[in-house]
């Protein structure tokens, strides 16, 4: 590590712990009800409370359940179509109108009719997750199919490649960077959804529904020990398993310039 | 960047094929074909008409709403939500982004707070918001502008980086002072980024827009219609509502993303930053 990095850090680190300082000594000074803007310590301690009882461990494996719901959900439609789409002009000709048409269309706007029409509770989360998650992944795996080389196609069918081995080894590979944008985006997309929705189709778990809820009884500590947790789990998903997918697939086939376009 | 292009060439020569009639009765099929199910499900009587009114209904509510001026007014005051808060990000972001992208101090102090700031969904923040700011127009201004300045700031922190040393060393060299360096070579360099920042920006500032209107309790803005129609069971008002925010987002989309999209691509070359 050099001398420059090294500073770097220091720098960073100092900023956060700057940044902590002043929130706490504003916090401790009484200006705002401590209610309102709990010092760390208690902030902490909450956090550890619903850590070892296990609540906030509840809280999280609902949202992760309902965003996982509908994200497969949306992997398992948007996929499947956005390679239709690429691979024939009817069904881009049918699909694609819509989907400009809904697309704008932001997720959290369809909550209280889903309330209406599906009650409230996991159907309207996990269906506003899939709503969100779908267009990014549709959009991207069209695109990524049109944008497969037409000579890779052409010297695969040359070479004798059934229709089966060209959409595995040619299409699909070849689409991957674009694919794999498209379910970051997606996950993304899906992930500020699931928070929105659970604050407003609040069953009575998850995180969203947390910080909402703790609204009601001004409980400032709970809703800052529990963006710590979705801040948290927003940042493995992203690094860890986005990343590592990422190396896995498109670094490993060499494709990491066209991935950066 | 080049596999994108190529899209793009395909799209169009996909759509100037066929004459504009053609193409007009293509793009109108999918929706006729949805508007048809829909008529013989709301019809078929499967669910009651409240919950999922015929079209006739829908347009019928949407007309009187406009008529009375209810809808206008609620759409004039999210339009006037989002410019606000927007404008809020992209002068705050841009100017921290450059800040970033030409300190070395500036950078070390600010990234760590960007990088935890921005991985929590934006909605998230809402409730706590609404505690400090109490509910209402600040809050939900506020909050726009917060989440949408991230987008900003990263991308124009990224853009100022990308601007090539040789470039500045060169205008350096040819004795550029320090405001002409600025103005001539890292705005200019930095533009398609920023651009493609206040793209995102406005995209991510659009979408939580409707969240926080159900959220904070505005008295006029079409999620608050929207919300606030689900009390009373008027799906038909709630319809008509979506309807409205699906115009004003298609307007965004093709009079805002994709004439900045052209205007990048056009002058710089380039179709993705």
């Amino acid at each position: 590590m050099t001398a420059e990095r090294t500073k770097s850090l220091w720098r960073g680190a100092l900023t956060i712990v700057a940044v902590l300082a002043i929130y706490q000594a504003v916090a401790r000074s009484g200006h705002f009800a401590p209610a309102l803007m709990p010092p760390l310590g208690v902030v902490a301690s909450t956090l550890a409370d619903s850590l070892l009882d296990g609540s906030m461990f509840a809280h999280a494996a609902a949202t992760l359940y309902r965003v996982l719901c509908g994200f497969a959900l949306a992997i398992f439609i948007g996929l499947p179509l956005g390679v239709l789409m690429g691979r024939f002009r009817p069904v881009e000709n049918f699909v694609l109108p819509l989907a400009s048409a809904l697309m704008p269309i932001p997720s959290l706007a369809w909550i209280p009719v889903f309330i209406l029409w599906f009650g409230l509770g996991n159907t309207v989360t996990i269906l506003i997750v899939f709503y969100a998650a779908l267009f990014p992944l549709l959009l991207n795996t069209w695109s990524g199919v049109r944008a497969v080389n037409p000579i890779w196609l052409r010297a695969a069918g040359a070479m004798g490649a059934t229709e089966h081995a060209l959409f595995w080894k040619v299409i699909i590979p070849g689409a991957s960077p674009f694919i794999i944008t498209g379910l970051r985006q997606s996950f993304l997309r899906a992930w500020v959804a699931v928070i929105g929705a659970e604050m407003l189709a609040a069953s009575n778990f998850g995180l969203g529904w947390v910080i909402f809820d703790a609204k009601e009884f001004l409980n400032a500590d709970v809703m800052l020990s529990s963006l710590v947790v979705i801040g948290f789990i927003g940042f493995i998903t992203e690094r860890l398993i986005f990343g590592s997918l990422e190396r896995a697939t498109i670094y490993r086939w060499g494709m990491a310039r066209a991935a950066k376009s | 960047m080049h596999d994108v292009a190529q899209v793009s060439d395909f799209a169009a020569s996909a759509r100037t094929e066929d004459g504009p009639l053609r193409r007009a009765a293509r793009n109108a099929f999918p929706f006729i074909v949805v508007g048809a199910l829909w008529e013989a499900v709301a019809h078929a009587g499967l669910f009651p008409a409240r919950f999922f009114p015929p079209l006739e209904t829908i347009t019928a509510t949407f007309a009187r709403l406009t008529v009375s001026g209810v809808l206008p007014h609620h759409a004039l005051d999210t339009i006037v939500r989002l410019i606000a808060g927007f404008a809020l990000a992209a002068a705050f972001g841009v100017a921290v982004g450059i800040v970033m992208g030409r300190s070395r101090r500036a950078e070390d102090i600010l990234l760590p707070l960007v990088s935890i700031g921005a991985p929590i969904p934006g909605l998230a923040y809402a409730p706590l918001f609404l505690l400090w700011f109490g509910p209402g127009n600040v809050s939900a201004v506020a909050l726009v502008a917060f989440v949408s300045a991230f987008p900003i700031i990263y991308n124009s922190w990224t853009g100022v980086k990308a601007v090539k040393d040789i470039w500045v060393r060169s205008a350096h060299a040819m004795g550029a002072n320090d405001r002409r360096l600025f103005r001539h070579v890292i705005v200019p360099g930095a533009l398609p980024y920023i651009l493609t920042g206040l793209r995102l920006g406005l995209a991510q500032a659009w979408r939580i827009l409707v969240g926080i209107e159900m959220l904070a309790a505005v008295p006029w803005g079409l999620g608050w219609l929207i919300f606030g129609a689900q009390e009373f069971l008027n799906t038909d008002v709630m319809l008509a509502g979506i309807v409205v925010i699906a115009l004003i987002g298609l307007a965004l989309e093709k009079l805002v993303f994709q004439r900045l999209e052209q205007f990048t691509v056009v002058r710089w070359g380039m179709l993705t930053a």
